[in-house]
């Protein structure tokens, strides 16, 4: 079996990232289609860090990670305020019945 | 030779491995003698009412926002407190920079009562008379609840 | 096949099974709870990687608050009396396929490329040179997460308020 290298991070990152489109795709409910979103950064994330390690770019790669992660924390933060008016609103919060902007 | 994180890797394991030999020996030697009672679900010694998944109060999620994003703000302000020493007066108006945009919204939070908990009015009983009877004894209690305004 | 070797294999079975049962259990909060284990094993993924800061944030903001804050979205978005915590799906045969497709063709770029990738460097502490360039290189970015964590905490709190009035 060949030694653990970039290949094998990236296999892994992107079976995640498939996991958070199929998430998004087939989920009717909001919150989680945020789960499949938080999926798909972090899989990104893998990426920023393994480049970082294994390619020849200094520490950017992880100070790209750490902005991703504070990025996510403010979206989850933002999308799931307005998941909370959505439900206050039409009472679910199935993103497939959804269709109106206002009452 | 192990590293930091090996350390921690192997207490996770040992913390694994004891609490699932513990839970595997004591299944293996206690007696099974389930009663409706015992499977109830337990909630200090009451009878449960109603079903666990109820609804919180959105207050709950407005200070897990808060914490969030102090939370995220600690841990960017970690690698700066590591090394802006060696920036001197620049690198420190860096840090204080970030902090006093922050400090904004924490006046925001503050002014707009988000940190503090709505707490209801309490409702204190108090005596209104006491009727005694012949033998002297404390016949009845009337209490009112009433409003402090 | 050394320890490193066995150690990664076993993060990338947490991350991709948990990961798997995310998006596949019917039942939200166990989605929250296995979501829980796919960043932890993601979290172990970056300390094998050589980043020990960014695999504590990942424990501190991802496990430690995100998590959190979408568990409470699940119980502050379902009925009281009607447990009803079943999350509907729909197009589950298309969505395999392209999935699939796509997960494909992902690998296949993957081991087209030559990767111009160089021997790993050591295990060193990285947080005081991720310091550094927050400081220096990054320094914009540092104080514009500043402004919008302060807009994310104003528009969220006031948008979850909004009922009092």
């Amino acid at each position: 079996m060949i030694e653990v290298g970039l290949t094998h991070f990236l296999i892994v990152s992107s079976a995640l990232f498939s996991f958070g489109i199929y998430g998004i795709i087939t989920r009717k409910n909001a919150v989680m289609v945020l789960m499949g979103i938080e999926l798909i950064l972090n899989a990104a994330n893998i990426n920023f860090v393994a480049f970082s390690r294994y390619l020849n770019l200094g520490l950017s790669g992880q100070v790209a990670a750490l902005f991703v992660i504070i990025l996510a924390a403010a979206e989850a933060a933002i999308a799931l305020a307005i998941v909370l008016n959505i439900y206050k609103t039409f009472d679910h919060v199935n993103v497939d019945e959804i269709e109106k902007l206002k009452e | 030779m192990l590293t930091e994180f090996g350390k921690i890797f192997v207490f996770l394991l040992v913390a694994i491995i004891f609490v699932a030999v513990s839970i595997f020996i004591a299944k293996l030697i206690r007696p099974v003698r389930p009663t409706k009672e015992k499977l109830k679900t337990y909630e200090c010694g009451e009878n449960p009412v109603g079903t666990p998944w109820i609804k919180f109060n959105i207050r709950f999620y407005v200070v897990a926002l808060i914490f969030l994003i102090f939370d995220v703000e600690v841990v960017l302000l970690f690698p700066w407190a590591l090394s802006y020493k060696e920036y001197g007066f620049y690198g420190f108006l860096v840090g204080i920079i970030f902090l006093v945009i922050l400090a904004v919204g924490m006046a925001y939070e503050w002014r707009k009562g988000d940190l503090e908990w709505a707490r209801p009015k309490p409702n204190i009983p108090y005596l209104k008379k006491i009727i005694k009877n012949q033998t002297g004894e404390i016949n009845q209690l009337q209490s009112e609840e009433s409003k402090i305004e | 096949m050394n320890i490193y070797d066995i150690i990664f294999y076993l993060f990338a079975a947490i991350t991709l099974v948990s990961g798997f049962f995310v998006v596949s259990t019917k039942n939200i909060v166990h989605a929250g709870f296995y979501l829980l284990f796919t960043l932890f094993g993601v979290a172990g993924l970056y300390v094998l990687l050589g980043a020990d800061f960014i695999a504590i944030v990942q424990l501190l903001v991802y496990v430690g608050g995100i998590l959190i804050l979408l568990l409470f979205g699940v119980m502050l978005t379902n009925k009281i009396t009607s447990v009803d915590l079943r999350s509907g799906t729909s197009y589950i045969i298309p969505a395999v396929i392209g999935v699939g497709i796509l997960w494909g063709a992902l690998t296949a770029v993957l081991f087209k490329t030559s990767w111009r990738s160089k021997a790993p460097s050591g295990m060193d502490p990285t947080t005081s040179e991720i310091g550094r360039l927050l400081i220096t290189d990054y320094v914009l970015v540092f104080e514009l997460l500043g402004i919008l964590l302060l807009v994310a905490l104003i528009g969220a709190a006031s948008i979850a308020r909004r009922d009092k009035e």
